[in-house]
């Protein structure tokens, strides 16, 4: 009967604590009635089950209708301060949606393992010579590498080439993975259909696996592509497969693999680089073994070719990490803003709480001598508490998903993971469990606390903020001010980064000037005669057309191509590899410089008189006449330049062909006319750049009508303005420059409010204090300097610590900064003097409300 | 009828058989719930929760009252609670009675009889 008894009591828990406390003793008075009107066990133990079947339906009801009660209650309470609502739930959505947006972009573009088999053992391979760290093997060092390491279980190589697809439709321009037979089984990704290249395609060079993404748009996911033929550069090539539409290897925009057969004559030249190395470690084997390893080969092979392979070593580079700095800064940087907005929007979030509790605690002390448990009262704060977080979290989560798709613009081209970052539940979850716990601990504590003590005394007194409380809300403006400091000197740097690299000048003038590109492949580009009638007949009907003022083919833009470098000597010399000596190679018909609007120096233009027959010439850069003969005059000197002897007619402006943030080699412009047959095919002319006084939609569609005239299988890709391409080169950072200004702009608001509500609460608190004061004969002005002082000693020390960690920040981001500063003195006081600004207009209110204090009635309120 | 009565009206079945237990005397809750069972021949076996939610209710709504004077502690379970109806819960009580009985003599004009014919 004892026993019985206990375990019903026990029941009773699952009651509100309220309920519990009011009934309990009732409900166990009649449990034990029950049971004496009955018998024997049976009956005993239907008895219990009919008190277990009985008590937890009611309680769950119990519960039901006190959350209920309260939700309403909440409601109510919420409604009657519409602007502490609005603030809270604001503050939240914007510490949520941030973070969670800015946390889901860092997990795709820098966490989530990459969408291959085993990915973290899988490692890129790179020669490195002085001058640059990362190269290309040529296909005997990479023979060799692959033969003479034991830390690899497999390793493959590849490289990209572009090649045009006809017969579905309009041709169409493709880039493609050329992989040797082992580098796809490195990966170890299953295709979706068919099968990936094998080392079984060593002999078979006409096979092609899609993409999912070309399967999709050119072949309407054809199910039964297997087997099937297409024609690319006009041969026949068998679909052996396609891969899934997470497969991206190396990079997003490949759109097919094809192998890659090394032919004997291949591995004659150690120093035709083109071959990148991906390789799977062997199992436990480290990054740094496998780093060590490839070193000792590297120098091996060294001594066996001493000329190619002088100074030349190699590196191993896990694949997660093969990202540029800035790419992995750009989404770090973001992070780090996102985490202030978090502190700041946690800080807030307090500070509105304590001083809404404060505010209540009156309130919550009359209902608490209206017989109301503490238990009911914590409660009820409880419901409170997650109303906000939840309406918060909610509009959060709607930032977030709106969010991402803008932040999607940072994730780089070169990231092998296909698809698109979205918004990640547990970033989401974590975000929302910081809200939560910033708003339990801050809206709940405080009402346990005033609980603990006296609430009578509350009642009677009105309530009177302790030196705790005080110490802790002057710590929370620190923090609120120091991370409105650390986010205001980040976009300011950035701000004069972007600044600078947009007022760097890229050596030509881009505007009114439009390009595309026609790649001529298989014979047509080999044989130099085929091209040129090409070239020529594009070129002449095009600047036939009215408004056109010059055009020109040319290989490799500046921005779009940045290598193709070269080493020169002087007539004669050895030649030495050495980033001292490069130049970028480039191979141009006559009107190019004016076409690009580079300005000519000196001597002449690439002439129409330069044909193959005719003495090799040269137009450089003045850079390059600068490095060669300072102090000379250049023209009419001579080089040695991809084996052939030059002799300089012209020197033209520096171009930043490397883009706006990098220094470029010096340029050579050689005549598109005395490009060698079959050799550097790669270098053959594709892009035409057309300057124009008409806008460039009223030629392009008789352009377009030349080219086909010209030849009708030739597809037309990447048609752009160059003031697009140069537009482009800072737009990763105009975006990231918008969303930082966007959240230091919040920062800002967010740290105004929150200095604004804590010293017009701290006054409100003090005003009997005050009153006093005054009844005692202290002057307005002096009560006004006080509070000011106060606000403004707060201000000081959040700025101090916040200049200090943006400092160390900013120091961290460097790679971002494009040589600017990071204790760059300008933004440091322009931040730091914004914030404080902004806590002077946030004393400024509670400072005249403080004088304002009438010492007769806040006296006699006692 | 004031408008107080009237929101709370229909009344749950469980209050009105409280509300009914409680017409003529004061009752703890157990006696109550015995109260009902014998009035409805075992039909309605009312549990401890529902009561004392309902109970809970009603003391809130002003349906009913706690007695705080005790009978004689031989008799007595400390633990017990005793309630009464209030004025007002006599007043409900009646117009809940008047409703249905309103409601009965509609479904009579009709021909409805209880007796399935």
């Amino acid at each position: 009967m004892r026993g019985l008894e206990r375990f019903y009591r026990a029941l009773l828990y699952l009651y509100p604590a309220s309920f519990r406390n009011e009934y309990g003793r009732a409900l166990t008075a009649t449990f034990v009635a029950r049971l004496r009107d009955i018998s024997g066990p049976a009956g005993m133990l239907r008895g219990v089950l009919a008190a277990v079947g009985d008590v937890v339906p009611n309680a769950i009801a119990a519960h039901w209708e006190i959350l209920r009660q309260d939700m309403r209650y909440a409601g109510r309470s919420l409604r009657t301060s519409v602007g502490f609502t609005l603030t809270a739930i604001l503050v939240i959505a914007l510490g949520v949606g941030a973070n969670t947006a800015a946390f889901s972009l860092a997990d795709f573009v820098l966490l989530r393992p990459l969408p291959f088999h085993e990915p973290s053992r899988l490692v890129d391979v790179w020669e490195s010579t002085p001058g640059y760290t990362q190269m290309e093997f040529s296909p005997a060092n990479y023979r060799d590498m692959k033969a003479m390491t034991h830390s690899f279980a497999a390793m493959g190589a590849y490289s990209d080439r572009t090649m045009n697809l006809a017969g579905t439709g309009e041709p169409r321009h493709l880039t493609v993975g050329i992989m040797t037979p082992h580098a796809m089984p490195v990966l170890g990704v299953p295709p979706l259909l068919g099968r990936a290249i094998t080392p079984d395609d060593s002999t078979n060079e006409q096979v092609v696996v899609l993409s999912y993404g070309l399967w999709q748009t050119q072949f309407g996911e054809d199910a039964r592509i297997v087997g099937k033929a297409i024609r690319l550069d006009g041969e026949p090539y068998t679909v052996i497969g396609v891969m899934p539409a997470s497969f991206a290897f190396p990079t997003r925009e490949i759109d097919a693999w094809v192998p890659l057969l090394m032919r004997e004559a291949f591995f004659a030249d150690r120093s035709d680089n083109f071959l990148s190395v991906v390789a799977r470690l062997r199992p436990g084997v480290t990054t740094q073994q496998a780093a060590a390893d490839v070193a000792a080969v590297a120098a091996r092979l060294e001594q066996l070719d001493p000329r190619a392979n002088e100074r030349t070593s190699a590196i191993v580079v896990d694949m997660r990490d093969e990202m540029s700095a800035r790419s992995r800064m750009l989404v770090l940087a973001l992070c780090g803003a996102a985490l202030c907005i978090l502190l700041l929007a946690c800080a807030n979030l307090a500070s509105l709480l304590l001083a809404r509790s404060a505010h209540r605690s009156r309130e919550l002390a009359v209902r608490a001598a209206l017989g109301a448990g503490r238990e009911r009262i914590v409660r009820q704060l409880v419901t409170e508490s997650m109303a906000l977080a939840l309406f918060g979290g909610i509009v959060g989560v709607a930032i977030a998903i709106a969010g991402v798709p803008v932040l999607a613009r940072l994730v780089p081209d070169s990231l092998p993971v296909n698809g698109q970052p979205s918004v990640d539940p547990r970033v989401l979850l974590v975000a929302g469990a910081l809200v939560v716990l910033t708003g339990l601990t801050f809206g709940v504590g405080p009402a346990i606390a005033a609980g603990r003590s006296k609430a009578l005394d509350a009642l009677r007194s009105g309530a009177r903020g302790g030196a705790r409380t005080q110490r802790l809300r002057s710590v929370l403006v620190t923090i609120e001010v120091a991370a409105c400091v650390v986010l205001l000197v980040s976009s300011g740097l950035l701000i004069r980064a972007v600044l600078r690299i947009q007022g760097t000048d890229p050596g030509f003038r881009p505007e009114g000037v439009l390009t595309l590109r026609t790649e001529l492949t298989g014979e047509k580009a080999a044989l130099g005669a085929e091209r040129v009638r090409f070239y020529d007949r594009v070129l002449q009907d095009v600047r036939a057309l009215p408004g056109v003022e010059r055009a020109a083919y040319m290989s490799g833009l500046p921005m779009v191509m940045g290598g193709g470098v070269w080493p020169t000597t002087l007539v004669g010399a050895p030649v030495v590899r050495d980033a001292s000596n490069t130049v970028g190679l480039r191979f141009v018909t006559p009107q190019y410089f004016a076409a690009m609007g580079i300005p000519l120096r000196a001597g002449r233009d690439i002439a129409d008189a330069d044909r193959r027959e005719s003495p090799s010439v040269a137009v450089v850069s003045e850079s390059f006449a600068k490095r060669m003969w300072p102090n000379e005059n250049p023209i009419g000197k001579q080089f040695t330049i991809a084996s052939i002897p030059r002799t300089i007619v012209g020197v033209v402006g520096n171009v930043r062909v490397r883009g706006l943030e990098r220094p470029s080699e010096p340029q050579v412009y050689v005549p598109a006319t005395q490009l060698p047959d079959g050799m550097m095919v790669f270098y053959a002319p594709k892009d035409l750049v057309i300057r124009s006084t008409v806008p460039a939609g009223t030629i392009l569609p008789a352009v377009r009508r030349i080219i086909a005239s010209a030849d009708p299988d030739q597809p037309i890709s990447d048609v752009q303005m160059l003031t697009d391409l140069v537009a482009r080169q800072t737009s990763s950072r105009v975006t990231q420059l918008r969303l930082l200004g966007i959240l230091a702009t919040i920062a800002l608001v967010i740290a105004g409010v929150g200095i604004h509500g804590l010293l017009a609460f701290a006054v409100s608190q003090r005003s009997r204090e005050i009153g006093v004061r005054r009844a005692l004969g202290e002057q307005a002005r002096s009560i006004v300097g006080r509070v000011m002082r106060e606000g403004l000693a707060l201000a000081t020390a959040g700025v101090a610590i916040g200049v200090l960690v943006a400092y160390l920040a900013a120091r961290a981001m460097g790679a971002l900064l494009a040589g600017v500063q990071p204790g760059d003195p300008l933004t440091l006081a322009g931040a730091a003097v914004l914030c404080f600004v902004t806590a002077v207009v946030g004393c400024v209110r509670p400072a005249v409300r403080a004088a304002s204090v009438d010492p007769i009635t806040v006296l006699r309120g006692d | 009828m004031t408008p107080d009565i009237e929101a709370l009206l229909p009344l749950p079945p469980a209050t009105f058989h409280i509300l009914l237990a409680l017409v003529d005397q004061e009752r703890h809750g157990y006696a109550i719930i015995q109260d009902v069972e014998e009035r409805t021949d075992g039909e309605l076996r009312m549990s401890a929760g529902t009561l004392y939610r309902s109970v809970a209710r009603m003391v809130e709504q002003g349906l009913i009252a706690e007695v705080l004077k005790r009978p004689a502690a031989r008799l007595d379970d400390e633990r017990r609670r005793y309630y009464r109806i209030t004025p007002f819960g006599t007043a409900v009580a009646r117009a809940e009675m008047a409703r249905l009985s309103q409601l009965v003599r509609l479904a009579r004009a009709r021909g409805l009889t209880p007796e399935t014919t």
